[in-house]
């Protein structure tokens, strides 16, 4: 490992950090880019991949090892079995053709600029005094964490709603990996995703199934109450 | 440190924690529910204890004069909810609307919830008091589903959805604190403490502060109600079981804001950022004329009622943002009466649907003539929760409004309004509802008034004469607040 | 004697991209084919297409104008200069200067200008038709060049082609988000405006999927040869911008001895082969998309660009 080390030059060990955050705000957009279900559930599984080898990276030059634990679990669980599960479960529902009308790429492609932009911009404005790797970090993984924000907001089907949701606890991985030293809150985060996807998965959407006949939330909409 | 304050400390948590492995296995519902009031009893008594044997703070926990008010509150409601549901579930069993098999879960989830609140409210640190949220919120969430109606299925997961938007907000706050923090106090655990926050607060960095403080605003005001990521609170309440709405209201949206208060606390040593209560002053006023505006159009009671947790939220939020010690007093005395008075409502207004078989106000009518218990408890706590004088809310209100239009006569003047607004609409439906002719609609139920009576009892009791004590207690805490 | 080796260098280079084009576009077809367990045509069979196609008469459609004559030579002659303006194996070349990634993007724009024009005049309804369908991706691929341009000069400090070329061998680039995100949307905005999947079928006539076919459908003879030739030039172009800016590893400086010219000459085909592979592999694996789709595909790549340009102005190190 120390080769290595003595190989990257300080400079390089921050872009290939930020690369890797760039990386998956680029997933994220790729995310928001899909539209049939299946396609989003693949991407979701390369969005926890990236997250993986981005925290795992900052295992590496931050040398501490329990976020080795974290990127792995986020390789094993987020990028692997969760996916698998849901795409089980989207097959079993019979939606995994569907085409959801996702109201406009372009539209929602503008707008997630517009999010990207506007977090770099406090982000980065606000943490001058912090150091390089935390602060850049930090700017992009609340970059995904808006992106994951605007895919729940601009989806119907329930299970985009889940897997945007899902982009958005990367995103907080990958803040709280970046922002060195916080002790338990990384392991709390990875915690809470695994126990909010089974909840998720294993509650709901059969509970929601065994009630319609479909996970669209427009059909929920519809036992909304009193309009709001 | 006192070994029995260090027990007493664990005991709040490690008792509901063991309470609620336990009920996850008892089979018979009425033992399960005489386990659940055991078990709040202890918490409570645990919790008391507290109040005389302060311990030192430690890395983990602390207890200093903000914590132990909603503790014990938390304790209290916690224990009288737990008489109630004891009552309310017998009836669900018998019209069928809730199975043996799912109670062990209620159970169990109640007690689970008990654990995430007072784990929020005894931490020194911050990640856990996230983990305290969190871990209640998805308790509450798992509640509100329980009936498995397609209305009940929608509430719960929107709740699920704004809930967890509003702890991954929350969270992403308490890392951008953390940053702030870790060029001052160092790398790990030092960085999350509280007493070291609020000790070297004036060193941080401000810009940071701000930016994580509007996180945590909008990440805990999810939890707590405020507008307008208030989206899930009324559906919630509606269509969960009546315990869980009074836990709701009375319990989670308290501690939600007292997570808002602490970050406050810190950003109000700190002389270069951005005063927080303007933010909570707009926010406040809008989730009060939201509110009271909507509580002129409901139809449904439980609704209704959860429109006004959210316009005495915004109240609450108002008072907080106002700031200096009057205010502060006046916030935290009307988060406690508030909190005695919602719940209240919620048992009566439980017993009464189940009493008519519905929760439309149009199908509820002359409760004091059918049911005079119910009818007249509902209507001291309608009474009470309007801010009709001599109950506590009038005294925290009107110690608001008093001091607001010293400091700023135009806001005290929107103040009033608002509370004025919905003190009408709520007069309107308790008059249509209590009295008037009884609708033909009834089922025998027995209430167990007794949570009622307590509630509303300590509430009159302190708008009539409060106690030396509690003021004095109230006035170091407001103190403290800046 | 100094200044006659360079000329040199650069008459060759300019030889050299027209020589090449046919291969490379032969070579592509060729591993498409072998990909998909067909024998497929042999490696040189496009200039023998070329060579029997000059050969013929050029038939011109009767109602058509001069442009209809004009638009085939106009059409090489730009995409021919615009190709030999990018550096292929070294840079510092005479005309080095001249090879400005504006002015590339522009001479493309007017070689798309003309095939457009010619393509209306005809007056038949697949020529509007293509002619539509290239004008729907061009607004937003040229924008999305045009970003690209924006970052990769804002980075490298110029946007003449040798000094970005040389600029990102030496290490003062290093690894960069927005060279990244700047790469993924060339490549976009280079699959779209060669005609290839997902965008256009380039072996199609199907009047649902054609674009560029559409366009020259009318040409027969040296004009349609001129027209193929331009089109394999356009992808050699390509190729060279997408290795000169983001793979310039062993490309020759000015004044450089033989023995590197031929090192990066070599190195200059390998990195087409590379791409002429990854181009079939990625063709082979992926479906053509819907003509009403193909719009958000480009969108993206501006979304990137922008993006890319945005990084570079909110931060001193993405």
């Amino acid at each position: 490992m120390t080769g290595l080390g003595s190989l990257i030059s300080p400079a390089a060990t921050l872009s290939i950090a930020h690369v890797l955050a760039g990386a998956l705000v680029l997933a994220s957009f790729m995310m928001l880019y899909q539209d049939r279900l299946s396609s989003v559930i693949n991407v979701l599984a390369l969005h926890s991949t990236v997250l993986g080898v981005a925290v795992g990276w900052q295992a590496y030059i931050q040398h501490a090892p329990e976020l080795y634990i974290t990127a792995g679990l986020a390789l094993g669980f987020k990028a692997v079995v969760i996916p698998i599960a849901l795409q089980r479960i989207v097959i079993r529902l019979g939606i995994h053709h569907q085409i959801e009308a996702v109201g406009g790429i372009s539209v929602t492609m503008l707008a997630g600029i517009g999010l990207v932009a506007l977090s770099l911009v406090v982000m980065l404005r606000t943490a001058a005094h912090a150091d390089a790797l935390a602060r850049e970090d930090v700017a992009l993984a609340l970059a995904v964490i808006l992106l994951g924000m605007l895919m729940m907001v601009t989806r119907r089907n329930a299970v985009s709603q889940i897997v945007g949701f899902m982009s958005l606890e990367n995103g907080l991985i990958l803040a709280a990996a970046g922002a060195q030293g916080m002790p338990l809150v990384v392991e709390i985060s990875v915690a809470f995703s695994i126990l909010i996807a089974f909840i998720v998965i294993g509650v709901f959407l059969f509970r929601i199934r065994e009630r319609f006949d479909t996970v669209d939330s427009a059909a929920l909409d519809a036992f909304r109450g009193e309009a709001q | 440190m006192t070994g029995i304050a260090y027990d007493a400390v664990i005991a709040t948590i490690a008792i509901p924690t063991l309470a609620a492995l336990i009920l996850a296995v008892v089979p018979s519902w009425r033992l399960a529910a005489g386990i659940n009031v055991g078990a709040t009893f202890l918490t409570l008594a645990a919790s008391t204890v507290l109040l005389r044997y302060r311990p030192v703070p430690t890395e983990l926990f602390l207890i200093d004069d903000l914590n132990i008010v909603f503790l014990l509150l938390n304790g209290f409601v916690g224990f009288t909810t737990s008489m109630f549901s004891a009552s309310y579930i017998a009836h669900e069993l018998q019209t069928g609307h809730l199975t043996p098999r799912y109670l062990r879960f209620y159970h169990a989830m109640y007690q689970v919830m008990m654990v995430g609140m007072n784990l929020a409210l005894i931490t020194n640190n911050l990640g856990l008091m996230w983990f305290g949220v969190e871990l209640a919120t998805l308790s509450t969430v798992m509640m509100v589903g329980i009936y498995r109606t397609p209305a009940s299925i929608e509430a719960s997961w929107k709740y699920l959805i704004l809930g967890s938007v509003g702890i991954a907000l929350a969270l992403f706050g308490t890392i951008l604190i953390y940053l702030a923090a870790k060029p001052v106090l160092g790398v790990g655990m030092g960085a999350m403490q509280w007493t070291n926050l609020l000790h070297r607060a004036a060193e941080l960095d401000p810009a940071m502060l701000n930016v994580g403080f509007i996180f945590l605003l909008i990440g805990y005001g999810t939890k707590a109600g405020l507008v307008p990521m208030h989206a899930w609170l009324p559906d919630a309440h509606a269509e969960g079981p009546t315990p869980i709405s009074a836990v709701l209201s009375g319990l989670l949206l308290n501690v939600a804001l007292y997570a808002i208060l602490r970050f406050k606390m810190l950003l109000a040593m700190s002389h270069a950022t951005v005063q927080p209560g303007i933010l909570m002053i707009g926010v406040g006023l809008l989730s009060l004329f939201f509110a009271a505006i909507m509580l002129y159009r409901r139809r449904d009671i439980k609704r209704m009622f959860a429109y006004s947790s959210i316009e005495h939220m915004g109240i609450i939020a108002f008072a907080f943002g106002i700031g200096g010690p009057l205010g502060n007093i006046a916030g935290l005395l009307q988060m406690m009466m508030h909190s005695l008075t919602k719940s209240a409502i919620f048992f009566s207004v439980g017993h009464i649907a189940q009493a008519k078989g519905t929760q439309k106000i149009a199908a509820i009518t002359g409760l004091t003539k059918s049911h005079p218990l119910l009818g007249w408890t509902l209507v001291a706590g309608v009474a009470a929760i309007a801010g009709l004088p001599p109950f506590g809310i009038f005294t925290s209100e009107f110690l608001l409004i008093t001091s607001t239009f010293a400091r700023a006569p135009l806001l005290a003047v929107l103040l009033g309004f608002g509370i004025l607004l919905a003190f009408g609409a709520l007069l309107m439906r308790m008059t249509s509802v209590c009295f008037g002719e009884p609708s033909e609609v009834s089922y025998p139920i027995t209430a167990s008034s007794i949570s009622i009576f307590l509630h509303l009892g300590i509430v009159l009791l302190v708008g009539l004469a409060m106690p030396a004590f509690l003021y004095a207690w109230f006035a170091h805490v407001a103190t403290l607040l800046g | 004697m100094d200044l006659i080796v360079p000329l040199l260098l650069q008459l060759f280079q300019i030889g050299l991209v027209i020589l090449v084009a046919p291969l490379l576009a032969g070579f592509v077809r060729l591993l498409k084919a072998r990909l998909q367990r067909r024998s497929g045509p042999p490696l040189l069979q496009i200039y023998r297409d070329l060579a029997k196609l000059i050969g013929k008469d050029a038939i011109v459609a009767g109602d058509a104008s001069w442009l209809v004559v004009l638009a085939p030579y106009a059409i090489f002659v730009l995409t021919w200069i615009a190709a030999a303006l990018v550096p292929s194996f070294a840079t510092g070349l005479p005309f080095s200067g001249a090879g400005d990634l504006i002015a590339v993007v522009a001479l493309l724009g007017t070689a798309r200008f003309f095939q457009m024009l010619a393509a209306l005049d005809v007056a038949t309804a697949f020529g509007g038709l293509g002619a539509s369908r290239e004008a729907m991706f061009a607004s937003l691929a040229e924008p999305a060049m045009l970003m690209i341009v924006f970052t990769v000069a804002v980075v490298a400090g110029s946007s003449q082609l040798s000094a970005i070329a040389d600029f990102m061998h030496s290490q003062a680039a290093g690894l960069r988000l927005s060279l990244g995100l700047g790469l993924v949307a060339l490549v976009i905005v280079a699959l779209a405006e060669t005609g290839r999947f997902p965008v256009d079928n380039p072996a199609t006539h199907l009047e649902l999927t054609m674009v560029h076919e559409a366009m020259v459908l009318d040409y027969s003879g040296r004009h349609l040869a001129l027209i193929e030739l331009a089109h394999a030039l356009k992808l050699t172009l390509y190729m060279s911008l997408i290795a000169c800016i983001f793979v310039p590893f062993g490309m020759a400086g000015p004044g450089a001895a033989l023995p590197a010219l031929a090192i990066a000459l070599v190195g200059y085909i390998g990195k087409l082969a590379a791409g002429a592979v990854l181009l079939a592999v990625f063709e082979t694996t992926i479906a053509k998309m819907r003509i009403f789709r193909v719009p958000n595909f480009i969108g993206a790549a501006l979304m990137l660009g922008l993006l890319g340009t945005l990084l570079l102005f909110v931060s001193a190190t993405l």
